[in-house]
């Protein structure tokens, strides 16, 4: 029997009971649908936290310090062995370093003549701070290297920050007082927002080395150095990349080896960590992976329990169409073509159906992405995969009331009332 | 006169069950129609002649004996062979006229060509040709009607157009008025009888001796044995 044929026959079948067919596809539309916008939605959360992660800076390797090796306590125990002068050893001995930031935290009470803020989050930083970080500075300006190195007492305020302490006043040029160091404002930063859990509105920025004078336990610094959270190293593309034959991973090489001889320790206990923005990525990346795969099963169970429904229907409507199989057989349809026919109808369902429920689950992926602000990214893939898993769904629970309608003895199959 | 053997079957046996419960529907049938013949197959319930029509109609296999259909040894085909076969070379007409429920009367014509593996007709072909069989059957005008928007008598000759659209060897026909009154029986008889007399080979199994006597011959079964064969008195050098 001719496919074009079979498909025709298929076809009125399912018109000649339009709700019931209806009903039936349904299953299949809501999984197919669920699987497209489940993915949708996992997609877009990647992307988003993707975008906000390069939003800080490309091109940056993070020297972070670690605690795994050296116990240290106090109020400087948020730093391992990263000291200020490391970012100077890298600064000069590696090549393709465009530009070093370094920061060191801490938390203080913050006071004005209106206002006092406790624990408010401290970050001293080197002047190139916003440009490698990505952020700007609304108003005012940003500390310069020779202010940092002359531990000038000054401060930039976060967004959220500056209006909690002033309200509607201009900040610059206002006094805040950080523990008993008194800062004059001269900056107020662009609006951020929350990456991943940090509030970078709320927080004040102050030259490095008033953090690291003003208020960090330094009694050892003259021996051990300054203590420091974090170093960025933003390499220069220019001189980093494929064509030049050296990559981002040849000069964390470097930083690991550099940094281990300056602290004596072999670079299987080193006291630091190097990490890149891919990294964080990656990292970002196997949670939501693993979040959008398990969204995937979700969905993906409501299409088998739609594969389910149409094998129900398939079995009744066997049943029911027992004398008409009989009619078909005594006209010479051979079992073979009776299998052909209920597995056309069952297919046509799902295939049909799976076309519904791709509309339903684009038009769904973009009105929830509407509705809940939440972003919603539609991939390609994923439509494939529902509609080819509706496909088989349909074929593997049509195979059964197919084979058994095949199977019917003609002489049965007519005689049945 | 020299025609052609349609049916020649010689000790046909059905049995239903196994060992000692086994039951022989039929036990040793022999029967030839030949070309152009119309034989009625009478019997109480229980005879067996709806075994035999089963068997002569393809639809079932016989336990033994040898069913040779125009030619051609149709005793042990396969399902898929005896489909063919009866795609090629039967017609039937049933009691309950077995129509496809809400399909017009074309498609229900239509449908032994549509299961047509050497004769591929295209959709327009096929209802060229069943519209010609429905109009010679009287029924030109209600082509699209479907089986219940029609009367008794017009879905039987509905469903001998079907039987007679793929041009068989053999129409096979189960009690074709059973269902009919009086009238519309009649007048079905009257088009098998013409159907007949234009050449084609018919068998009916009935219980009515009203309606065996259009045919030329019949045979009665009984406990699975022809007991006795009648000849209606036209045509009797068929059975020489």
């Amino acid at each position: 029997m001719r496919p074009s044929k079979l498909i025709k026959i298929a076809w009125g079948a399912l018109l000649k009971n339009k709700i019931r067919s209806l009903l039936t596809m349904l299953g299949i539309i809501i999984g197919v649908a669920a699987v497209i916008i489940m993915i949708a939605i996992s997609a877009g959360t990647e992307a988003t936290i993707k975008d906000n992660i390069t939003s800080l800076g490309s091109n940056l390797i993070f020297v972070t310090s670690s605690f795994s090796k050296m116990g240290l306590n106090g109020k400087g125990s948020d730093s391992g062995g990263l000291v200020y002068d490391d970012a100077f050893a890298i600064e000069e001995e590696i090549t393709g370093v465009k530009a070093i930031v370094v920061e060191q935290g801490t938390s203080e009470s913050v006071r004005t003549n209106q206002a006092t803020l406790d624990g408010v989050s401290i970050l001293g930083t080197t002047a190139d701070f916003p440009s490698v970080r990505d952020m700007n500075v609304e108003q005012g300006r940003y500390f310069n290297q020779l202010e940092v190195d002359r531990t000038t007492k000054i401060a930039v305020l976060g967004h959220s920050l500056a209006e909690e302490l002033f309200g509607s006043q201009d900040p610059i040029g206002q006094t805040v007082t950080v523990g008993t160091t008194r800062l004059t404002v001269v900056g107020v930063m662009e609006e951020k927002g929350l990456v991943g859990d940090v509030d970078y509105d709320a927080r004040l920025y102050t030259p490095l080395t008033i953090v690291l004078e003003k208020m960090m336990d330094n009694r050892f610094a003259r021996f051990m150095g300054n203590k420091v959270r974090m170093i960025y190293v933003e390499v220069d593309s220019e001189t980093v990349n494929a064509e030049n034959g050296k990559t981002l991973d040849d000069v964390i090489f470097q930083i690991q080896l550099l940094l281990a001889k300056r602290h004596e320790v072999s670079l299987e206990e080193a006291d630091f960590n190097v990490t890149t923005q891919q990294d964080i990525i990656g990292a970002q990346e196997s949670t939501t992976a693993a979040f959008r795969s398990l969204l995937a099963w979700v969905a993906g169970v409501s299409l088998i329990v739609g594969g389910i429904g149409i094998m129900n229907i398939m079995l009744v409507s066997v049943t029911e169409r027992t004398r008409e199989i009989g009619i078909r057989q005594s006209v010479g349809a051979t079992p073979s073509d009776i299998r052909w026919q209920f597995l056309a109808e069952a297919l046509l369902l799902s295939l049909v159906g799976g076309l519904l429920g791709m509309a339903a689950g684009i038009a769904g992926s973009w009105i929830f992405g509407e509705a809940s602000g939440m972003r919603t990214v539609i991939v390609p893939s994923s439509i494939f995969l529902a509609f080819g898993s509706a496909a088989t769904i349909g074929a593997f629970f049509g195979f059964y009331p197919a084979n058994k309608a095949a199977k019917l003895d003609p002489i049965d199959a007519l005689r049945y009332e | 006169m020299n025609t052609r053997t349609i049916i020649e079957t010689t000790n046909l046996k059905k049995i239903y069950g196994m060992g000692e419960v086994s039951v022989a529907a039929l036990d040793g049938v022999s029967v030839n129609v030949r070309e152009g013949e119309f034989l009625a197959i009478m019997g109480p319930s229980g005879s067996g002649k709806s075994t035999l029509m089963n068997i002569l109609g393809c639809l079932s296999r016989p336990t033994s004996g040898e069913y040779v259909l125009d030619g051609e040894n149709v005793s042990n085909l396969n399902k898929v062979q005896r489909a063919i076969i009866r795609n090629q070379k039967l017609g039937y007409v049933f009691q309950s006229y077995n129509l496809l429920p809400r399909t017009t009367a074309l498609q229900n014509v239509m449908l032994p060509l549509f299961y047509d593996r050497t004769n591929y007709l295209s959709t327009e072909e096929q209802e060229e040709k069943a519209y010609k069989v429905l109009e010679s059957v009287g029924l030109g005008d209600r082509i699209y009607h479907e089986p219940q928007e029609l009367s008794g008598g017009q879905q039987q000759r509905v469903a001998i157009a079907r039987a007679l659209v793929n041009d068989p060897v053999l129409v096979m026909a189960d009690e074709p008025t059973g269902n009919l009154d009086s009238k519309s029986g009649a007048e079905i008889m009257k088009l098998i009888r013409d159907l007949n007399e234009n050449g084609t080979t018919i068998v009916m199994v009935t219980h009515d001796p009203a309606i065996a006597a259009y045919t030329h011959r019949t045979i009665h079964l009984l406990d699975g044995l022809v007991e006795k064969e009648i000849h209606n008195g036209t045509e009797k050098k068929a059975k020489k």
